[in-house]
C-alpha cells in the first residue's frame, strides 16, 4: 500500500501557510538555498539530475538534463522562466500550490537561478487567477525583504531579480515558446524550433523554461539529497508529485504521493466514487491525455506505465466521471475549450477543432449522422502529429479515446437522435442545462437521417 | 576584419553541400537549404501556402508535410515519428524524404490539411479575382479530396474589410498563411496589418481603435494618409508604399485591389513583361491586359534588380497612359486655337516653324526626364543635327552647372557601376540628397534587405530622419539643405588627415570619424541624389569624398529616363557616351555615326533649362521643342509658362494634353510606354528593355523625330553603335559651398523633396492609390515652431513674395530654422506656389487657428 508523501503540501494545514514565516518555521524554509549557495552550481545541476526529477508540467523531460542543455556561459544574460500558466481542463495543482505555499517556488527559483547562473527569473502566471498573482507578488516581496532575492542573496554575492508576470488569458501561452513570445510582449503563438529556448529563448538568450511544481521540488532535493528523492516513486519516474482528484469523487483535492501510485489507491484515500455510483471513465493527466476506464484502475501512475497503457501521465489531473456522465457531452465540452483556445497559427488545430466542435455538438443534440464517428476519428488523425505544437495533438485525445472506449454510446446518440443521459443527474450542484446558442443552436437539425 | 575583406573581394567561401534523397532521387544542395527548395530543384511539387522563398519560414499552414527519415549516429535510417513541414526543415546529409508522390502518409497528411483549409473557404471561385491563378484552387485539385465531408456551418466575416484605400480584405477567403503580415514586417518594415483574435476567429486585420482601450493621443510615429485609415498602437497609420505586393503573394483571393476587384479573370488576360516607368530602379513588371486595355500590373521576377517586389506606384499607377486627355492626333494652332490635323500637315508645319526658329536665334530643346534610351538618343541627335543646337537639357527639376559637369564627368558613358547586388554586399551606404523610399522606389527594399540580412549600415545626410531612414536603422547626419557640402567636406578632411573644426559638437565629430573610417572599408558606397543640384558644392564634395576614401559613388536620379538621357547626351555640352561637346575628336566620332558633317555640330556648350527659358523669354531663342515635361515640376513654373508663351514657335511631343501642349503651336502625339517597345537605363546603368504590351498606332518619340528630320531633310537612319569613349572627359566640377544664408526672425531655410505618391501626372486616374498618399504637412523643429508660436498640430503659413502655403505642423526632431514641405503633393506645390526651391529662405508664420485649409491638410 502506497502512502502519501507530503512535501510541497506539508504545511498547507498550517496557519497562514502561504506566509514566509510559516515556511521558515514549519517547512525548513530556505535551508536548501543556504546549502545551495555553498555548492558549486554544476553540483546542483548534478544533484537534480541524479535525483531523477522529471518535468512536472506534463511532458516529463528530465529537469537537470534540460538545465545542462544551456550553452556555456558567455557572460551575457540567461534566463529562468517558470511556467505557471496552468490552464488545462482538469489540471489544478500549480494554482493550489501557489495559493497555499508559494515560497516553495520562490526558493526553487533562487536555487535554480544560482545553478544556471541566471540573474533575472520570470514567473509567468495565468492571468485569470488574480488572487494567485497577488499572493505570488506578496511572496516574492517577502523573499526580497528577507534577503533571499535581490542584490547579494544571503551575502553570497549572487544577485537575483524575480519578475512575476500575469498572462492575458490564453491556453496557448502554456506552450513554452508561446509563453516566451507573450512574455516579450508579442502575440502568444508558438515559435518555430529550432532554435530551442535553451539556445535562443527569452529575448533570444539561453533560457530554461520549467513548470511550477518542478522548480518547487528543487529545494527538497537539495535539502534532503538526491537519494532521498529517488527513493520515492518508480525506477524511472522518481520522486513525489501532486495528484489532483476532481469530479465524481467523495473527497476531491490534492494528494501528494510517490509516482507510481494507482488510481485505486488514491480513490481509497479519497473515499471512493461518490456514494451510490461507479467509475465510468477518468483522465490520468488532464483532458489532453487519452481517457481510461475502470480497467486501468491499477495502472501505476508513472510516466512509463501510463504511456504503456496508451495515455500520458501529463499533469496528474485525475478527473473522475461516474456512470451518470454522457461521454459525448464531456468530450463536446472539452472540444469547445480546444476550439476556443486554439491559437489559430496552424491549419489543423484551428480548423480541425472548429469542425470537431460542431460535429460533437450536433451528435450530442441528436443531429448526428452515421459517418460522423468515422469522420471524427479521421479528422483527429489529420490533426495528430500534423499540428504546429503539442496542443493540437492534445485536442484529439478525448475524441479518439472516448470513441475507442464508448463507440456504442456515440452510435446510440446518432441512432436515437438524442442524448440518452440526463445532465442534471451528473451534476454535483443545482443545475439547469442551458441550450446552445449561436452557430450551434440548430445543431440537432443539421445532420439527421 | 577578415570577413569584411572577403566581402570586398567578393570571394565567398564555398558553401558546403549536403546530399539527400527525395522520392528516391538523390540531390546535392548547399548546406542550409530547406527541403522544399531541394524538392523544387528536382522538379518535385510540394504544395504550400505560407512558404515563400523571400520570406522567413513560419510553418503555419502545414500543407507541405512530407515523411522524413534521417540516419542516426550508427548510420541506421530512423523515421521521424511525425510528418515534417518541408518549408521549415533544413536538408541534412543522408536524409530520406518522401513526398506525397511516394508516401501514403504524406499524401494523407496533405489531403487532410487541404480539407481543413477548404472547410471554411467560400466556394466563390467563379467570381474571385484569384480564380484561375490561385494556388489554393490549383493545389486543391492536385492534393485535395474530390468532395467535402463538412456539413456544418462555415465561419463568416463581414467583407470586404478595407485595409487601405486600395487594398480590400476578404477574411473568409484567407487561409492565414501570414505571407502578407510577414511581408510588411520583414520586407517593407511598415506597420500595416497583423493577426488578430485566435482559433477559427483568427484573422488578418488592421488596428482597431475600438479595442484594447486605445487612446489616440495624436502622437504620430509616421505620416497620415489622405484616405485616412486606422492607426497602429504606436500611432502609425496603416500606409505602405509596398502594400500591393501582399496582393500578389497572397495564395488565395483574400487581398484584392480596389480598382481591379471583380474586373477581369486571369485566364482572359494577356501578360507582357515590362519595366516600370516611375523611378530609376526600373523594376521588372508584368503588364496584364485584355482586349487592348491594361487591367493590372504585377511585379516581375528579376532577382538581379527588384527580386519580386515593386512599389504601389509601379503596380497601380498606369491609368495615365490611357487617360481621357490622351492625345490621339496631331494638333496645329490656327487662329489661336489648337485643331486636329493630319500627320502630314502637322509635320510640315512643325518643320517649317522649327527651321524658322532656328534662323531666329535657335531652338531650345527640353525633352523631359522620362524618355527611353532610344528616344533620348533621337532627341540628342535631332537637337544637334536637325536643329544645330546644344541648348538641350532633360532636367525638369532643380539643376546646376555643377551637376552638368558632375554627370558628364562621372556618370555618362560609365556603364554599369554600383549595382543592387553591390549594395547588398556593402558594409556602408551613405545617402546624400536622396530619400531611398520616397525617391528610389524599390531601391529602399533592397537597402532594407541588406540591412536585415547582411548587416549593412546606412547613414543619411538629411534635415531629419525619415521613417524610411529609421526603417533602415540608419544614422542621421543632420544637415540643413544647402549644407551637405560642409558635411562631406568634413569627412573628406578627416579621411585625409585634416583637422575637424574645434567647435564641432562631440557627437558630430564622432559621426564624422566613424563615417570616414566606414567609407574606407572595401565596398562602401555613396549614393547621391539629384537634389544635390540645389546644394552648391555638394557634388564637388561628394567626388572629393569618394576619392579620399575609396568609396564607390553612384548617382540615383528620381525619373526613369534621366540616366538614359545622360548616356544619350541630353545635357548641354555633352554628346552621347560621355563625349565632351568641346572635344573635336568626340564631335567627329558622333558626326560620323550620325552621318553628318562634323562642322555642322555645335561646338560650344549650350544653355541649360534655366538658360533656355530665359532666352525664350527675351527672344534670344526663336523657338522650343518640348517633350514630356510638366511645367509645374520646373524650379520656376511661372517663368517657364511665360517663356513658352513668349516663344516664337513651340513644338510639343506629348502623350497627354498638358500645360505645354496648351502653349504649343504644333502638338505631335507620342506613345506611352505600354504602347511601344524601348529600353530604360536604371540608376545602376543597367539597360532595361521592354516590349510593347498593346498593339497601337501611336508612335514613340524617336519615330516622330525621324519623321520631322525627314521633313527637314536631315539624315536620321539607324547607325552603328558608338564605340566606348576613351578620350578626355568633361572637367570635374569645382564649386564651393554657398555662404550661410541670412535668417531674419520669422524665416527659415526650405527643405523639400518629392514623396513617392504625390501630385505627379503619372499617378492620374487612380484615386485608390492617391488615397494612400501621405497628407502634406510642414515639419519644423520644436525650436523653430516655438519661434513662430505654433504647436504640433497647429498650422503654419510658409510664404515668399510669390505666394503662400498653409499646412498642418508636425513638430519633428530635426535641424532648427528649417521648414520641410513635400515638394509636389496635392495642395502643396512648392515650386509652383512659392517659386522657391530647397535651400531658399522662406517666411514662416503661424496661420489662423482652426483654419479649414490647414485641417484638411493643404492649401488650395
Amino acid at each position: 500500500m502506497t502512502t502519501l508523501t507530503p512535501v510541497l503540501t506539508d504545511t498547507w494545514d498550517a496557519e497562514k501557510s502561504w506566509s514566509l514565516d510559516t515556511y521558515l518555521a514549519k517547512g525548513h524554509g530556505y535551508e536548501a538555498l543556504r546549502k545551495a549557495l555553498t555548492m558549486a552550481p554544476a553540483d546542483i545541476v548534478t544533484e537534480v539530475k541524479t535525483a531523477g526529477l522529471r518535468g512536472r508540467g506534463g511532458a516529463g523531460f528530465p529537469t537537470g538534463l534540460k538545465w545542462s542543455f544551456l550553452p556555456p556561459d558567455d557572460g551575457l544574460p540567461r534566463y529562468l522562466v517558470v511556467n505557471a500558466d496552468e490552464s488545462e481542463p482538469g489540471t489544478c495543482k500549480d494554482i493550489p500550490l501557489l495559493m497555499a505555499s508559494p515560497q516553495h517556488l520562490v526558493e526553487g527559483v533562487a536555487i535554480t537561478s544560482f545553478a544556471i547562473n541566471c540573474h533575472h527569473a520570470f514567473i509567468y502566471v495565468r492571468g485569470e487567477v488574480l488572487h494567485v498573482y497577488r499572493r505570488l507578488l506578496q511572496a516574492v516581496q517577502e523573499a526580497y525583504d528577507a534577503g533571499y532575492l535581490g542584490k547579494n542573496v544571503l551575502g553570497s554575492g549572487f544577485d537575483l531579480d524575480v519578475t512575476v508576470h500575469a498572462g492575458a488569458g490564453a491556453y496557448i501561452c502554456g506552450e513554452e515558446t508561446a509563453l516566451l513570445d507573450s512574455l516579450e510582449g508579442r502575440r502568444g503563438q508558438p515559435r518555430l524550433k529550432p532554435p530551442f529556448p535553451a539556445v535562443e529563448g527569452l529575448y533570444a538568450r539561453p533560457t530554461v523554461v520549467n513548470n511550477v511544481e518542478s522548480i518547487a521540488s528543487v529545494p527538497s532535493i537539495i535539502r534532503n539529497g538526491a537519494s532521498w528523492f529517488a527513493s520515492m516513486g518508480t525506477e524511472r519516474s522518481q520522486g513525489m508529485g501532486l495528484f489532483s482528484l476532481s469530479g465524481h469523487v467523495t473527497r476531491p483535492g490534492q494528494y501528494e504521493a510517490p509516482l507510481g501510485i494507482t488510481l485505486r489507491e488514491l480513490l481509497d484515500m479519497a473515499g471512493g466514487i461518490r456514494e451510490g455510483h461507479e467509475l465510468k471513465f477518468w483522465t490520468p493527466g488532464g483532458s489532453s491525455t487519452p481517457m481510461f476506464d475502470a480497467s486501468q484502475l491499477d495502472v501505476p501512475l508513472d510516466y512509463e506505465s501510463v504511456g504503456a497503457a496508451k495515455s500520458m501521465l501529463g499533469t496528474r489531473a485525475l478527473q473522475i466521471f461516474d456512470e451518470t456522465t454522457c461521454v459525448v457531452r464531456a468530450t463536446s465540452r472539452w472540444m469547445d475549450f480546444y476550439a476556443h483556445e486554439s491559437c489559430g497559427k496552424c491549419t489543423p488545430c484551428r480548423e480541425g477543432t472548429f469542425w470537431l466542435k460542431q460535429i460533437l455538438a450536433r451528435v450530442e443534440a441528436g443531429g448526428g449522422v452515421d459517418e460522423d464517428i468515422d469522420t471524427m476519428v479521421d479528422l483527429c488523425g489529420n490533426i495528430l502529429g500534423r499540428a504546429f505544437c503539442a496542443l493540437g495533438d492534445g485536442a484529439t485525445s478525448p475524441v479518439t479515446s472516448s470513441i475507442q472506449l464508448f463507440r456504442d454510446e456515440y452510435q446510440a446518440h446518432i441512432d436515437h437522435h438524442a442524448c440518452p443521459f440526463d445532465p442534471v443527474k451528473s451534476a454535483l450542484f443545482e443545475y439547469t442545462p442551458k441550450s446552445r446558442t449561436g452557430a450551434l443552436a440548430g445543431a440537432a437539425t443539421l445532420g439527421g437521417h | 576584419m577578415t570577413a569584411t575583406a572577403d566581402k570586398a573581394t567578393g570571394a565567398e567561401a564555398p558553401v558546403p553541400t549536403v546530399t539527400l534523397t527525395i522520392d528516391d532521387v538523390e540531390v546535392s544542395v548547399p548546406k542550409g537549404t530547406l527541403v522544399i527548395r531541394a524538392a523544387e530543384q528536382l522538379g518535385i511539387d510540394v504544395p504550400r501556402f505560407c512558404d515563400h522563398p523571400l520570406l522567413e519560414p513560419v510553418g503555419a499552414c502545414r500543407q507541405c508535410l512530407v515523411e522524413v527519415a534521417t540516419p542516426d549516429r550508427e548510420g541506421n535510417l530512423r523515421s521521424m515519428p511525425k510528418p515534417q513541414t518541408s518549408c521549415t526543415l533544413e536538408a541534412t546529409p543522408g536524409m530520406v524524404v518522401k513526398t506525397a508522390a511516394t508516401s501514403p502518409v504524406a499524401d494523407k497528411a496533405q489531403e487532410g490539411i487541404m480539407e481543413f483549409l477548404l472547410m471554411n473557404h467560400p466556394l466563390d471561385c467563379p467570381v474571385c479575382d484569384k480564380g484561375g491563378e490561385c494556388p489554393l484552387q490549383n493545389q486543391a485539385m492536385s492534393a485535395g479530396r474530390p468532395d467535402t465531408r463538412f456539413i456544418d456551418v462555415k465561419r463568416v466575416f463581414t467583407k470586404p474589410l478595407p485595409v487601405s484605400a486600395e487594398i480590400l480584405l476578404d477574411r473568409e477567403r484567407c487561409v492565414l498563411c501570414q505571407r502578407c503580415t510577414r511581408f510588411s514586417d520583414e520586407i517593407a518594415g511598415d506597420a500595416f496589418i497583423a493577426l488578430q483574435e485566435r482559433g477559427a476567429e483568427q484573422q488578418i486585420g488592421r488596428f482597431d481603435v475600438d479595442i484594447l482601450d486605445y487612446v489616440d493621443d495624436g502622437a504620430r510615429g509616421a505620416e497620415a494618409t489622405l484616405a485616412g485609415g486606422a492607426l497602429t498602437p504606436d500611432g502609425t497609420p496603416f500606409a505602405s508604399y509596398y502594400s500591393g505586393n501582399t496582393i500578389q503573394i497572397c495564395p488565395v483571393g483574400a487581398l484584392t485591389n480596389a480598382s481591379y476587384r471583380f474586373r477581369a479573370r486571369p485566364f482572359d488576360l494577356i501578360s507582357t513583361p515590362g519595366i516600370a516607368e516611375h523611378d530609376s530602379s526600373c523594376a521588372a513588371i508584368r503588364v496584364d491586359h485584355r482586349r487592348g486595355v491594361v487591367m493590372r500590373r504585377q511585379a516581375g521576377d528579376d532577382p538581379a534588380v527588384n527580386e519580386e517586389w515593386i512599389t504601389d506606384k509601379d503596380r497601380f499607377a498606369f491609368q495615365w497612359q490611357c487617360a481621357p486627355d490622351r492625345l490621339t492626333t496631331p494638333l496645329v494652332r490656327e487662329d489661336g486655337e489648337l485643331r486636329p490635323a493630319s500627320w502630314v500637315e502637322a509635320l510640315e508645319l512643325a518643320a517649317e516653324g522649327l527651321a524658322a526658329a532656328r534662323g531666329q536665334g535657335g531652338v531650345g530643346v527640353l525633352p523631359g526626364g522620362r524618355l527611353t534610351l532610344e528616344d533620348a538618343t533621337a532627341w540628342s541627335r535631332f537637337a544637334r543635327t536637325a536643329l544645330g543646337s546644344d541648348d538641350v537639357d532633360q532636367r525638369a527639376r532643380v539643376h546646376s552647372e555643377e551637376e552638368t559637369a558632375f554627370l558628364a564627368r562621372t556618370v555618362a558613358g560609365t556603364g554599369m557601376g554600383v549595382t543592387f547586388t553591390d549594395l547588398e554586399k556593402a558594409p556602408l551606404v551613405l545617402l546624400v540628397g536622396l530619400e531611398a523610399e520616397e525617391e528610389g522606389g524599390y531601391l529602399f527594399l533592397r537597402l532594407r534587405k541588406a540591412v536585415r540580412k547582411h548587416g549593412l549600415k546606412v547613414m543619411g545626410v538629411a534635415p531629419f530622419a525619415t521613417r524610411g531612414l529609421q526603417r533602415l536603422n540608419g544614422t542621421l547626419l543632420a544637415s540643413a539643405p544647402g549644407r551637405e557640402a560642409e558635411w562631406l567636406g568634413a569627412v573628406t578632411a578627416q579621411a585625409t588627415g585634416g583637422l575637424l573644426p574645434a567647435d564641432l559638437p562631440e557627437q558630430e565629430a564622432q559621426a564624422i570619424t566613424d563615417l570616414a573610417a566606414a567609407l574606407a572599408e572595401p565596398g562602401a558606397v555613396i549614393l547621391v541624389g539629384e537634389r544635390l543640384a540645389g546644394s552648391a558644392g555638394a557634388y564637388t564634395a561628394a567626388l572629393e569624398l569618394a576619392a579620399a576614401t575609396g568609396a564607390r559613388l553612384a548617382w540615383v536620379p528620381r525619373r526613369v529616363g534621366e540616366r538614359g538621357g545622360v548616356e544619350a547626351g541630353l545635357l548641354p555640352g555633352l554628346l552621347p557616351g560621355g563625349r565632351p561637346l568641346t572635344d573635336a575628336v568626340a564631335r567627329a566620332e558622333v558626326a560620323s555615326a550620325w552621318g553628318v558633317d562634323a562642322a555642322s555640330l555645335p561646338t560650344t556648350p549650350g544653355r541649360d533649362v534655366t538658360g533656355i527659358l530665359a532666352a525664350l523669354t527675351d527672344g534670344t531663342l526663336g523657338g522650343a521643342l518640348v517633350g514630356g515635361l510638366e511645367l509645374a515640376d520646373l524650379p520656376d513654373p511661372a517663368a517657364a509658362r511665360a517663356a513658352l508663351a513668349a516663344a516664337g514657335f513651340v513644338v510639343s511631343l506629348e502623350v497627354r494634353a498638358s500645360e505645354v501642349t496648351a502653349l504649343a503651336d504644333v502638338v505631335l502625339p507620342v506613345a506611352p510606354p505600354v504602347e511601344r517597345s524601348g529600353a530604360y537605363v536604371s540608376w545602376e546603368g543597367r539597360v532595361r528593355p521592354f516590349p510593347a504590351a498593346l498593339d497601337s498606332a501611336a508612335q514613340p518619340d524617336h519615330r516622330v523625330l525621324a519623321a520631322l528630320a525627314a521633313q527637314l531633310d536631315v539624315p536620321f537612319e539607324a547607325v552603328a553603335e558608338l564605340p566606348r569613349w576613351t578620350g578626355e572627359r568633361v572637367e570635374a566640377p569645382v564649386e564651393a559651398p554657398a555662404d550661410l544664408p541670412e535668417l531674419p526672425a520669422g524665416t527659415a531655410v526650405l527643405a523639400s523633396w518629392h514623396l513617392l505618391l504625390d501630385d505627379g501626372a503619372l499617378q492620374d486616374g487612380e484615386p485608390h492609390l492617391a488615397g494612400t498618399a501621405k497628407v502634406p504637412v510642414a515639419r519644423l523643429s520644436a525650436v523653430t515652431a516655438e519661434g513662430i508660436g505654433v504647436a504640433d498640430g497647429g498650422a503654419v503659413t510658409v510664404s515668399t513674395d510669390r505666394g503662400a502655403l498653409t499646412l498642418p505642423v508636425t513638430v519633428t526632431d530635426m535641424v532648427d530654422h528649417v521648414v520641410w514641405l513635400p515638394l509636389a503633393s496635392k495642395g502643396c506645390r512648392v515650386h509652383d506656389t512659392l517659386g522657391a526651391s530647397p535651400g531658399d529662405v522662406v517666411r514662416l508664420g503661424a496661420a489662423a487657428a482652426g483654419s479649414d485649409e490647414a485641417a484638411n491638410g493643404g492649401a488650395a
